[in-house]
């Protein structure tokens, strides 16, 4: 029985972390971007162990703030903490689909699953999924974006940027 | 942590700080220096991409300061701001200016050298996180695994300015060799752990110096190659910064850097 409360509780904890946006990306969750590693509920004590995108992003503390918050809303929250850690290290692959629809939405491309020999990488127009585009910049205005250029819409936008274990 | 700290003796906790101040003091000061072309790179996305640079290399550094606070040694902020430069660890390459005047008034900065030396740190850098991710010290090689990815594209877009520049036109090249005479002139102490080093080497923290620096060669070499250039020649240091030696512009650096955090140092900036 208490095995069965403490499971559903975890649970909502989860669902509570969907309503965690990125700080930058409203459409996107921390859960969706796979930032969220692990929760665990030991009676009243909540624990949330989160992974940062990346080191120097200044977002995290915000996202800190915003997830303790979110979990002291639920009835049986009393106390909250939230922790980085950084093994396994968060990878752009941890992005789930519905994560990648939001990205889609903000007009932003999803990170790219597939790497070229030569480090480079592909994605196509989030606004008209033309394939017909060009690297701007691989750094963007935050340390997980790039900026692109579509050559069929004529439209600049922004990619989640790949990162994996084998860089 | 605790179990990490119990398990290690004085002599092995003593070379992991020693290592790990080195590794935070080296890229605190690195993007300082980067922080400080901040809307004054040569085009509007050099700005984008060489202060983002800039700012995940800060990350890195808290990172390792971060290390230094569990292992008891003080706040992560007050070991990044307060530290006089006698007791900093970082390589001299790192706490030197830009280039002539002040980056509030006229700054005469230098890109050739902003471009040697980004290139020839960062793939100092590449070489010493991949045999961090071998350390010994667990949390290190945690931390190694995942600067790893950003320093890919460090090493990519810093590698590409060098390239460049070094195929252009002759008053490029100019510049470039001699910003390398001087980059190299300072990279003494860079593969250098100072007087830990026999105790860093011992306990597997990472590799020898020598293998660091040999490996940082090889990453060179194709490059090189391709430019029809001799590799460097490391000197012997004349200052070794990993023994707390350094010029005056670091103390400069610490001044200017730490001017608003010793205002108040209980506030959240």
């Amino acid at each position: 029985m208490v095995a069965l409360i403490k499971n559903s509780q975890n649970l909502e904890v989860w669902k509570v972390l969907e309503s965690v946006k990125d700080p930058e990306i409203d459409t996107v969750s921390i859960v969706d971007l796979g930032m969220v590693e692990k929760v665990e509920v030991e009676a009243e004590q909540i624990k949330v162990t989160l992974l940062p995108t990346f080191l120097g992003c200044p977002a995290l503390e915000i996202i800190r703030t915003n997830t303790k918050n979110a979990v002291m809303g639920l009835s049986f929250a009393k106390n909250v903490e939230v922790e980085f850690i950084f093994s396994p290290p968060w990878t752009s692959d941890r992005v789930t689909e519905n994560g990648k629809k939001g990205l889609k939405e903000f007009g932003i491309a999803a990170p790219p699953r597939h790497l070229e020999e030569d480090g480079s990488w592909h994605v196509d127009c989030p606004y008209c999924n033309s394939t017909y585009v060009t690297m701007e910049n691989i750094f963007g205005p935050t340390a997980c974006r790039s900026i692109l250029y579509c050559k069929s819409c004529k439209t600049p936008f922004e990619a989640m940027k790949p990162v994996s274990t084998i860089m | 942590m605790s179990n990490v700290e119990k398990m290690m003796s004085t002599e092995e906790k003593k070379a992991v700080e020693t290592l790990l101040f080195q590794l935070a003091d080296d890229d605190f000061l690195f993007s300082y220096r980067g922080s400080e072309w901040l809307g004054l790179a040569p085009h509007i996305e050099e700005d984008v991409a060489s202060s983002s640079i800039t700012q995940d290399s800060m990350g890195h550094a808290a990172m390792y300061y971060k290390l230094l606070e569990d292992l008891g040694l003080g706040n992560a902020d007050d070991l990044a701001h307060l530290r006089p430069a006698v007791e900093r660890k970082n390589s001299v390459l790192t706490e030197r200016i830009n280039g002539d005047g002040y980056y509030m008034d006229t700054p005469q900065y230098d890109w050739a050298y902003t471009v040697v030396r980004s290139y020839f740190y960062t793939q100092a850098k590449r070489a010493k996180i991949n045999s961090l991710k071998e350390s010994s010290y667990k949390p290190l090689q945690e931390i190694a695994v995942k600067v790893s990815m950003e320093l890919y594209y460090h090493v990519m877009h810093w590698k590409l300015w060098f390239k460049q520049l070094l195929s252009s036109t002759e008053e490029a090249k100019t510049k470039m060799m001699s910003a390398i005479e001087l980059v190299v002139a300072d990279m003494g102490d860079l593969f250098s752990y100072g007087e830990q080093k026999e105790p860093i080497e011992r306990f597997d923290l990472i590799d020898s110096e020598e293998k660091i620096q040999n490996a940082w060669l090889e990453a060179l070499r194709p490059t090189f190659e391709k430019l029809e250039l001799d590799l460097p020649i490391i000197p012997e240091p004349k200052l070794n910064g990993r023994n707390g030696q350094h010029t005056d512009e670091l103390q400069a650096a610490i001044d200017t850097l730490s001017e608003v955090y010793r205002i108040d140092t209980a506030t959240n900036w």
